[in-house]
């Protein structure tokens, strides 16, 4: 019979310690599966956000880093800059890049550094327990925003995509989800694309991927997946920004 | 190679000694009093090196922990404030396990405090500075040349133990210009790192980390720290010792506070007054040994640019077997001769 079917060589054969219908192990195996099929593993170095995503480097098998909370992308660019034939990227959380890393996020972008960002986007922040995110959704329930996000009190969801699309030193941005296969195929594609652009040393890519935490909106993974389509896409719009 | 002379300043000696010693690495963001540091790694970092300046002193150190994770010899410098926002990174790298080089050219606190040289980040540069357990190996130059030497045995040691190491000195000799002895040593270039990030071509992962979740594993890993330190402290003490044979009062007192206390001796000493001096120049580890003296009439007395802070070592050093005495200014103030002299004839 023939093997169609293989395990990805960038993935450990471990078990995550994700919760059920997490979309951290689905984006974990676009990035090892994308790696593997650029032929770019021992060439590759990660970096680890503070965030559910902090062991990442426990599933992926290459060279890892982690950063303290919100400053990946200024360890990514000193790592680019001694290394610039490696593969740099890193992968972090809205909590992680959006907020307390905004500042090393617009400036490593507004540099160009050739680097590659899979940024995670669940509305929340999952490992601390479920607090508001810049980027959670007016009128979703948190643990720091119990009646719903009020625009009042909290200011809108942050649309970082958009924001760094406006960066002469960004050269591509797209916004991709989880929420069905389809949209995981056409994640990888992107995730794909913001690797090779640094292979082809273009400049700052990043891939925003809409993915659940089912654990702290409440919901059961299959509830997760349909309120990202019907709610979540709405506010923040697939496809590509730059 | 016959040995070359120029004359510099302490935040320029600083720099030129980071690039003689292969630093090819530089992150910072601009502040007074260090800004001829910056600018002059920017203007001399050797054409494979790289420099940038940050958009703050968070990512300055990150970069710092990114460059070393990847092997390279990488430093910064900023001065009191800049150095309080990059104590998050600092702890990270020490937890990392990193060499890297820290400069700390102090000014006055707490605060914005001011731009005049003070002494009184001892106590954040000497017992970690950030959180968790760690120490960084603290060096304090007192003269433009010395400030040179130290930062090329700093990258050594750093490398060596693979602890940050941080050069602590003020806005006095941060400025102030002297002639420099340029050494010739051969840097051994890229010094090969095993444990750091080049691809994993032909080897294992390698993962470089801070983070412990398995129960007792950061209890495990912290003993291994502490046995690092161990190993410094017996190892790396580092001191000038003047007129201690027969001194009845010695000055402490260390960077720019030890030249102020040098010339206090030299006149002392030109009147037959038995003043001597222990100038320690690591101040983590702190120097024991010029402190084990047995007799008991000895008096100390302890000169700092801050209101007490490197007094609290002197009094674990000296253990309670002598009279320990304190003159400090601080926020721009810095005890004179004349003070020095005042107090030394009260304590004799
Ligand atoms: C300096 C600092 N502040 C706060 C924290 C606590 N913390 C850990 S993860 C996290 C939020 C993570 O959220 P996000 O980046 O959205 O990732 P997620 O867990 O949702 O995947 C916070 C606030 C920390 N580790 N360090
Ligand atoms: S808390 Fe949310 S983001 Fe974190 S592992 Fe669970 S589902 Fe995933």
């Amino acid at each position: 019979m023939e093997k169609i079917f293989f395990r990805t060589e960038s993935l450990y054969d471990v078990a995550t310690h994700y919760c059920p219908g997490c979309g951290h192990g689905i984006a974990h195996r676009l990035v090892a599966e994308v790696v593997d099929e650029l032929g770019i593993r021992e060439k590759a170095i990660g970096i680890a956000p503070v965030g559910c995503a902090v062991v990442a480097y426990d599933y992926w098998n290459f060279d890892c880093s982690e950063a303290a909370h919100g400053r990946a992308l200024a360890v990514a660019t000193a790592i680019k800059r001694i290394h610039p034939q490696n593969i740099v990227f890193t992968y972090q959380g809205d909590g992680d890049l959006a907020a307390i890393g905004t500042n090393e996020t617009i400036h490593a972008a507004n540099r160009g550094e050739n680097l590659t960002v899979v940024f995670i986007n669940n509305a929340v922040y999952g490992m601390t327990g479920g607090q508001m995110a810049p980027t959670t959704l007016l009128g979703q329930k948190t643990a720091t925003s119990i009646e719903g996000r009020q625009k009042e009190k909290h200011g809108y969801p942050i649309k970082i995509s958009e924001m760094l699309a406006l960066l002469p030193g960004v050269i591509y941005v797209e916004r991709v989800s989880l929420q069905s296969p389809q949209e995981v195929l056409k994640a990888k594609r992107a995730i794909k694309q913001a690797f090779e652009n640094q292979i082809n040393n273009l400049g700052f890519s990043l891939v925003e991927v809409l993915s659940p935490c089912p654990t702290y909106w409440g919901q059961s993974p299959k509830e997760a997946l349909d309120w990202i389509r019907d709610v979540m896409q709405k506010e923040f719009p697939l496809g590509r920004i730059k | 190679m016959e040995k070359k002379k120029i004359l510099i300043s302490g935040n320029e000696a600083i720099a030129e000694g980071a690039i003689q010693a292969g630093c090819t690495f530089y992150a910072g963001y601009p502040i007074t009093p260090q800004n001829e540091l910056i600018a002059y790694m920017a203007k001399h970092m050797p054409e494979k090196g790289v420099f940038i300046q940050a958009e703050s002193e968070p990512a300055a150190i990150n970069m710092v922990y990114g460059a070393a994770a990847a092997g390279a010899r990488s430093m910064t410098s900023s001065s009191s404030p800049g150095i309080s926002l990059m104590q998050e990174g600092i702890s990270y790298i020490a937890g990392s396990q990193l060499p890297a080089v820290i400069v700390n050219i102090m000014r006055g606190g707490p605060g914005l405090g001011n731009i005049a040289p003070a002494q009184s980040d001892y106590f954040q540069a000497t017992r970690g500075g950030g959180h968790g357990d760690y120490h960084l190996i603290i060096l304090a130059p007192g003269s433009v040349q010395e400030a040179y030497d130290l930062t090329q045995t700093s990258f050594d040691l750093a490398d060596k133990y693979r602890v940050p190491v941080m050069i602590l000195g003020d806005g006095i000799l941060g400025q102030m210009m002297e002639p420099v002895q340029l050494s010739t040593k051969k840097i051994k270039a890229n010094t090969f790192k095993g444990w750091a990030l080049t691809g994993c071509k032909g080897r294992k992962p390698n993962i470089v980390k801070s983070f412990f979740l398995r129960e007792g594993a950061l209890e495990e890993f912290n003993l291994g720290l502490q046995k690092n330190y161990e190993i410094i402290r017996k190892k790396e003490e580092r001191y000038e010792g003047l007129f201690l044979s027969d001194a009845k009062v010695i000055l402490v007192a260390y960077g720019t506070m030890a030249r102020i206390a040098k010339s206090v001796i030299s006149q002392l000493r030109s009147i037959g007054e038995k003043v001597g001096l222990i100038r320690p120049i690591s101040l983590w580890p702190f120097p024991q040994e010029p402190f084990n003296l047995k007799n008991k009439k000895i008096k100390y007395l302890v000169v700092e640019m801050s209101y007490g802070q490197m007094l609290e070592d002197v009094k674990l050093a000296v253990g309670g077997r002598q009279r320990i005495e304190f003159l400090g200014r601080s926020g721009g103030g810095v005890p004179s001769q004349e003070e020095i002299i005042n107090k030394i004839k009260k304590i004799l």
